[in-house]
């Protein structure tokens, strides 16, 4: 690097840089949350939604499984599984039997437990996940397998 | 310990030896997950996937910040050219940490994750479950509380003594890291501010401040092995981390393409994290130019060979793995496929990993006494190791690229009706896991290899 530019300048270019883009960074998170909730339907949270999300995070769902294409990538996506298997008319019956079919035991294939869940737990797991598919995450993914 | 100009520099060594006891369990089980991909029922219900998976990446993130504070013990002290202000302190926060780490880790491993849960009042505070920030939430308040103390300590010791910009940038990414880290007490019920601010955390840290703490820790080994003008290494630490900073926050946009986020996320984070690899082009032009313009031929070849090495595979895994998937009409395809993973693989192992066994290869032969290097003998086995972890780390990327590059085709790209599913995918990607999972054990090879070179002609002063 030329001698003309000098460690001092190069550190100004650093702090200054830094504090500068932080704030854009801060203005555009403001206006973000400000825009979420058109997009989060938040007036659908309900106890149900509440609880079942707390449900998956003390199963430790997000350790196999995608939920908007973040998590392990072990497991199917899950913020479309409302719609993949059977949406109003059928995935509160379909996840039901699901979840107490595990560990379905074939061999060879990936496990998943059995989380013992009582059938309200798993009812309000659905919801969840019900209000998971409702979000509008700018179209992803680009097909109902996740 | 006569070769070391701080005493209480050797307070680094418990942390140093400690991160790598960590680095065995996380091959281990990521050996163990690598097996499940293709074996899915290997060990039964004993340890499920997700457990395995917590404890590889739990164990990865905790022996990265043992290595970032024995790096910042070590190298404090000889910047501010005084003696660590209280080596007491950093012993004690060393037992605490292990301590509640290893407590931690027990209880992913000895009890069902719902249960550790309930026993640590999840309920109470839930911040639980979360990708990366699985631990209990009084594991979160101790993490806090060991970096309030190592922050104090190290502000200490900078206050009373020289400020160089090492000192200061390191400080810096150190309390980002800190400051950060307490966006994972913030777990709202609604799942879009959730995830938005979780990566504020992740994010931050790994493609933010720790950029920081890698680039001081770089610029640190070129000043001792090459024995180069400061002055030109911090001017070019500057550039490069002031590169890291402008590209990587605004950079953050590229997690908040598939988020519930205003659509010009898709055009701030696609434009600025495309630039995202060009601090760490920057940084194996100036680790190259640092070596080829030494003044000194340091006897220390290995820390060397680590400090170019960990430039160049930190732009491969960080920088040009990064660029491969972040452009958002990319990224719509790729998002959370193999390809991820092939990165996140490359990019911790080459920027964060090698930059800790850098310090380590540095730092080890002065803490313990053995000289200003380890014998020739004891040098080549840390080389080898060197050669046999990175270029294992290469295949495991190449083979996960693959995969993912097969996924996109199998289950992405294809219309809703004539996709394949992801399991029916999955089965498709089996030879490209198991060629990972025999890359996988050369790893461990190298990692044994590696160890190996600790024990070599320890009373031989090259």
């Amino acid at each position: 690097m030329s001698e003309s530019f000098t460690k001092g300048m190069a550190r100004n270019i650093y702090y200054g840089g830094a504090v500068f883009f932080f704030l854009i960074f801060l203005a555009l998170t403001f206006h973000t949350t400000k825009e979420m909730p058109k997009r989060d339907h938040r007036e659908n949270i309900t106890k149900a939604v509440e609880r079942g999300k707390e449900l998956w995070e003390e199963n430790n769902c997000i350790g196999c499984h995608t939920l908007i294409g973040e998590g392990a990538y072990f497991a199917p996506e899950l913020a479309n599984v409302y719609d993949r298997r059977g949406g109003d008319a059928g995935f509160k019956a379909f996840f039901n039997g699901w979840m107490k079919a595990q560990p379905l035991n074939i061999p060879g294939r990936r496990q998943m437990p059995n989380f013992h869940l009582t059938d309200q737990e798993i009812d309000d797991l659905a919801e969840f996940l019900k209000w998971t598919s409702e979000l509008d995450d700018n179209n992803w993914p680009p097909n109902i397998e996740g | 310990m006569s070769t070391l100009k701080y005493q209480s520099q050797a307070v680094a060594k418990p942390y140093f030896v400690f991160a790598l006891i960590l680095f065995v369990g996380q091959i281990l089980f990521g050996l163990l997950m690598g097996l499940q991909y293709v074996v899915g029922d290997i060990v039964g219900g004993l340890i499920p996937f997700n457990v395995a998976r917590m404890v590889h990446t739990n164990l990865l993130i905790v022996w990265l910040l043992f290595g970032f504070m024995g790096a910042a013990y070590y190298l404090v002290p000889e910047e501010s050219e005084t003696e660590l202000y209280s080596p007491k302190l950093a012993i004690a926060l060393f037992w605490i940490f292990a301590a509640a780490g290893v407590a931690t880790i027990l209880g992913y491993l000895l009890v069902p994750y719902s249960t550790l849960a309930h026993f640590t009042m999840n309920d109470l505070w839930p911040t639980m479950g979360r990708e990366f920030l699985e631990q209990p939430t009084i594991t979160k308040i101790g993490i806090v509380v060991v970096a309030l103390g190592f922050l104090f300590n190290l502000g200490m010791t900078i206050l009373k003594g020289r400020k160089t910009a090492i000192n200061m940038v390191l400080l810096t990414g150190l309390i980002g890291l800190a400051v950060f880290f307490l966006f994972a007490f913030y777990n709202p019920t609604n799942l879009a501010l959730d995830k938005y601010f979780w990566w504020f955390v992740v994010h931050l840290w790994v493609e933010g401040v720790w950029e920081l703490i890698m680039g001081a820790i770089l610029a640190y080994v070129l000043i001792k092995v090459t024995g180069v003008d400061r002055e030109v290494i911090e001017k070019w630490l500057y550039v490069i981390i002031a590169m890291a900073l402008i590209t990587g926050i605004l950079g953050t946009g590229h997690h908040f393409y598939w988020l519930m986020t205003p659509e010009y996320w898709q055009w701030v984070g696609s434009i600025f994290s495309a630039l995202e690899p060009l601090p760490f082009f920057a940084m194996v032009l100036y680790a190259f130019n640092m070596v080829n313009r030494r003044r000194r031929e340091h006897p220390n070849k290995a820390a060397t060979l680590w400090a170019l090495g960990t430039a160049v595979m930190s732009f491969l895994g960080a920088g040009v793995w990064g660029f491969l998937h972040t452009l958002s009409f990319v990224n719509y395809y790729t998002h959370g496929s193999q390809i991820t993973a092939a990165h996140g693989h490359m990019a911790f192992y080459g920027a964060y990993a090698m930059i800790v066994m850098t310090i380590i290869s540095y730092a080890m032969p002065k803490i313990r006494g053995i000289g200003e290097a380890n014998s020739n003998k004891a040098q080549v086995i840390e080389m080898w190791g060197f050669w046999l972890m990175t270029i294992a780390m290469v295949f495991i990327t190449l083979f996960l690229t693959g995969a993912g590059i097969l996924q996109v085709w199998l289950q992405r790209i294809p219309e809703s009706g004539e996709a394949l599913s992801f399991m029916v995918t999955q089965d498709k990607l089996a030879i490209f896991y198991w060629l990972r999972e025999i890359a996988g054990v050369i790893f461990l090879l190298g990692l044994v290899t590696y160890l190996t070179s600790f024990f070599v002609d320890k009373k031989q002063t090259a």
